[in-house]
């Protein structure tokens, strides 16, 4: 294909493109003027029937807990999917460079970011749990406060202690945790089905709206979601880590 | 006016993106658009997809994208020396 003609199919696709994104846009309503029906319904049961002060939330992990199921799952599958392509291969061999991967440091890593990483590491976990724990009472949720757990860990990484990391999350551990936390999820809706009849549905005390324990499952299925989303990001941030730093040779 | 600012970061974070063209340099622009996304987000009053949005891009991402690079730099390393020994 010349140039030219390239020019041309380019014209033609961005004219087509941008009118019907122009179209498109121009058809919105304005931000804050919301025509939905169901939004509506659940601004008005999401504090009354559930006790959640976070509706997203509660849209989550109890109104749509179901579709939250599936997310769960593509998370998992995801993840399994990138240790089975990054397993060792026929002809690699995973020995950690000792002198690379203990002291392991960048280009420029100073002390101050080692500092830096072991003052983060606590403050990551911390907000982590904060997060996955507040999740139906303040923004966030499993989801969020698990990917922030999985930070904690790594921030002994960027503080050049790559081994250290694999001591604070090993391998078992973070399995254990993703496959733990995404059975969990399964177990709130399967609990919901044995014992008010209908999976997903909510069958623990609601509490009081606004306090730690409130919103019934909401809770149980957040910490489920954060031990399975940390427990995958850290499998996978290690599988990477390890194909980056300890697996050598083996590229055919 | 926030909103409207916003939307302009992250139109010509978009662009810087695109045009940045070397993958380590993008990869820390991408950082920095996702931060910017993050804020959009956020001034559209919606503080969860904020909060997704700023641990994707800013630590899940990136690390994934700079490990993969390593490694890709790593075996071009290799296969490079392997050439000079011959």
């Amino acid at each position: 294909m010349t140039p030219k003609a390239r020019l041309i199919l380019f014209g033609m696709a961005v004219a087509a493109f941008g009118f019907v994104l122009v179209d498109g846009l121009a058809g919105l309503p304005a931000f804050g003027h919301y025509h939905g029906v169901y939004g509506r319904v659940i601004d008005g049961i999401g504090v009354t029937e559930r006790h959640a002060t976070d509706l997203v939330t509660a849209l989550n992990f109890d109104i749509r807990g179901f579709d939250t199921l599936g997310e769960e799952f593509i998370l998992f599958g995801s993840v399994l999917g990138v240790v089975l392509i990054l397993r060792e291969l026929r002809g690699e061999s995973e020995h950690p460079n000792r002198h690379e991967a203990d002291e392991h440091t960048f280009a420029g890593a100073s002390e101050a970011l080692r500092a830096l990483g072991l003052v983060l590491v606590p403050a990551l976990v911390a907000l982590g749990v904060y997060i996955v724990v507040h999740g139906q009472i303040t923004p966030g949720g499993g989801f969020q406060g698990g990917v922030i757990l999985a930070a904690g860990p790594f921030a002994v990484f960027l503080a050049g202690r790559y081994l250290r990391m694999k001591l604070l999350a090993p391998h078992t551990l973070v399995e254990l945790g993703d496959a733990v936390g995404a059975a969990g999820y399964a177990l709130v809706g399967l609990g919901g089905l044995v014992f008010v009849g209908v999976f997903f549905k909510n069958f623990l005390p609601l509490g009081i709206a606004g306090h730690l324990l409130s919103a019934g499952q909401m809770d149980v299925a957040s910490v489920a979601v954060g031990l399975e989303v940390s427990g995958a990001f850290l499998v996978a941030f290690s599988e990477f880590l390890d194909q980056a730093i300890a697996v050598k040779g083996g590229s055919q | 006016m926030l909103q409207i600012a916003a939307l302009t970061v992250v139109a010509l974070g978009g662009l810087a993106v695109v045009l940045t063209g070397d993958p380590l340099r993008q990869t820390m622009v991408l950082g920095i658009y996702g931060l910017g996304l993050t804020m959009l987000f956020f001034v559209f009053q919606a503080p969860d997809v904020a909060l997704s949005e700023i641990v994707v891009s800013t630590v899940g991402l990136p690390v994934m994208i700079l490990l993969a690079l390593r490694k890709v730099r790593q075996q071009e390393d290799e296969q490079h020396g392997e050439g000079q020994g011959e």
